[in-house]
């Protein structure tokens, strides 16, 4: 149906944009293989390929620690808003009350706004009770950021499960609880893993929560970590280009092997209420 | 509700009503549902809902973050409106959309006419996986890497030196006319495979029919682009301007890493605004007024882009 000029043509425009999507972080990829003795302020090319720099800015760069701080952060706020998300999305799917859609477009408000507005009444919130520069201030802040997407998501993955399935469940006596988790959960087994990735990843490379939040050393975050090693680093782009592939590779390395969970996630991320 | 990826559209189909008529048909009010609903709910409040509140509280006082707050009324307010350096951060962020909205649309939608049927071709999901790698790596590592561009002694001026227009080197980041739309280009950069691979999965669901009735009809390109791919991927279009506006307007990480805001203040935007307020120069009040304002802005823009959305796919 396709005729060969066409498939020619689509298939040179799709290979010009991968290109152009991949020659910046290639680039950082190069630099970061390159020898230190051979680093510039720019992308390098390797004259041998030399791993050296990524020892240097694990070193140094205190990233074990970050890494640490950052898989700690995420996988609580991942738990922690599944467990939220999958009860909340059971309540508005299969109950009914007054004021239901209500508190659904309630919790919907957290999709459209920004960080940057609740940040700063957050700050002083939780300095007041002593929880800055702790993880509960990355933990819970970014559970009931991603809450709007993730309740919204559950919800639409609940109602979607045939009516069929839940008379079947009732009849043989099962309790709403065990219905939610018997029947409900394992069947939303693949909407459960991608909104986790789109959590996980969420939580990962957030920013300004950390920038805010943490003053000691030992609890900075990948990325905050990052940026603190890069205002330290600016000439020798070998190690900061090893410091960001380690940053970037945890969730790079689970977006090759999920990528369709990813994207098929985070476009539907734009809702309406 | 705007989904476009293939899989949750099927499962939104079946969405329908069952469930919730299964409930209503008992006819009396579950109370177990607000148990479920509180947890989630508390948080929310607790973290989000209650400090949005505290925003608009403290945007009316000048308050430095350590001593008593004094009352300001609206003149953190304002002050947006006359302080050049604060309606010079709104205005950037406007530009910013040319660059991560209004350019990426524009573009993906003529490469997305050109590939009409590139959904269907082999190896489409490679290259999908490639052109979208940019959404997922963290903003601090993309700065990073395009900081590594715009240097002095970077990739950008090295490329210009070789086809000899070394008249136009300079450093990218640092110049005062070129700070922005660099930048911008760097948005521009991101937001296109999103944009792209929208309007591929978009373009896939437009039944083949409506093409072949336009060439039996002999509409050339332009027509078949204007009377079927356009209209056909309003919904996308919608998605793709929500996305990519609110990432224009909240631009954060990058502005922070690649540039300070500065040479001066070339880059400053209202995000980065409130943050330096806030928490570098001790004017809290007028911080919360900026992020009010930043907040209500992007919440009146997504309003207006959900106009554009089909009606039939609303929730």
């Amino acid at each position: 149906m396709i005729s060969r000029r066409e498939r020619a043509l689509n298939y040179a425009i799709l290979t010009v944009f991968a290109a152009l999507a991949l020659v910046p972080l290639l680039g950082v990829v190069a630099s970061a293989l390159t020898p230190a003795a051979q680093s510039s302020p720019s992308f390098t090319w390797p004259d041998r390929l030399d791993l050296g720099n990524f020892a240097t800015a694990w070193k140094q760069g205190h990233f074990a620690t970050y890494l640490t701080s950052s898989l700690l952060v995420a996988v609580s706020v991942v738990v922690l808003t599944a467990t939220l998300a999958i009860l909340a999305g059971f309540s508005f799917a299969h109950f009914d009350y007054p004021g239901r859609s209500l508190l659904f477009y309630v919790t919907l408000i957290g999709l459209m706004v920004p960080p940057e507005a609740f940040v700063i009444p957050l700050y002083f919130n939780l300095r007041d009770t002593g929880l800055t520069d702790s993880y509960w201030s990355l933990i819970l802040p970014q559970t009931a950021q991603s809450l709007a997407f993730s309740v919204f998501w559950m919800r639409n993955f609940f109602r979607s499960v045939p009516a069929g399935i839940i008379e079947a469940a009732r009849l043989d006596g099962a309790s709403d609880w065990r219905l939610l988790w018997r029947i409900l959960v394992p069947t939303s087994r693949p909407a459960l893993l991608t909104m986790a990735m789109l959590v996980f990843m969420w939580t990962w490379n957030e920013f300004l929560l950390p920038l805010v939040m943490i003053t000691d050393e030992n609890k900075r975050t990948a990325p905050l970590g990052l940026a603190f090693f890069q205002s330290e680093h600016t000439t020798q782009y070998s190690l900061l280009a090893a410091a960001s592939i380690i940053v970037a590779l945890p969730v790079v390395a689970l977006y090759v092997f999920l990528q369709r969970h990813f994207i098929s996630g985070m476009l539907s991320g734009a809702v309406k209420g | 509700m705007a989904v476009t990826a293939p899989r949750p559209t099927a499962r939104n189909r079946l969405a329908g009503a069952p469930t919730g008529r299964s409930a209503r048909r008992r006819g009396r009010v579950q109370w177990k549902g607000y148990l479920y609903a509180l947890p989630a709910l508390t948080v929310l409040t607790v973290f989000l809902l209650v400090p949005l509140g505290q925003l608009v509280q403290i945007s009316l006082y000048h308050w430095d973050g350590v001593s008593a707050s004094t009352w300001a009324g609206l003149t953190n307010y304002t002050d947006i409106a006359r302080d050049p350096q604060l309606r010079a951060g709104f205005l950037h962020a406007f530009v910013l959309i040319l660059f991560f909205s209004v350019i990426p649309i524009a573009l993906a939608l003529l490469l997305a006419a050109v590939t009409t049927r590139a959904g269907r071709l082999r190896g489409v999901s490679v290259f999908r996986a490639m052109i979208f790698l940019p959404q997922v790596v963290a903003m601090v590592v993309t700065a990073t890497a395009w900081t590594a561009i715009y240097a002095p002694d970077g990739v950008l001026n090295a490329a210009l030196r070789t086809v000899g227009m070394e008249a136009v080197t300079r450093p990218w980041l640092g110049d005062f006319s070129t700070a922005l739309p660099a930048v911008g280009l760097i948005g521009t950069w991101l937001q296109i495979g999103l944009c792209l691979v929208l309007f591929i999965a978009g373009i896939g669901q437009i039944p083949t029919e409506l093409y072949e009735a336009a060439k039996i009809d002999g509409a050339g390109a332009v027509r078949e682009f204007f009377a079927i791919t356009l209209p056909g991927l309003r919904g996308q279009i919608a998605v793709a301007l929500t996305l990519t506006v609110i990432a224009a307007l909240r631009t954060f990480d990058l502005v922070y890493v690649a540039t300070h805001g500065g040479p001066g203040n070339a880059t400053s935007l209202p995000a980065f605004e409130v943050y330096n307020r806030a928490f570098g120069t001790g004017q809290v009040g007028s911080a919360s007024a900026i992020a009010v304002v930043l907040t209500a802005v992007i919440l009146l823009l997504t309003f207006l882009i959900t106009k554009l959305q089909p009606k039939e796919d609303g929730t």
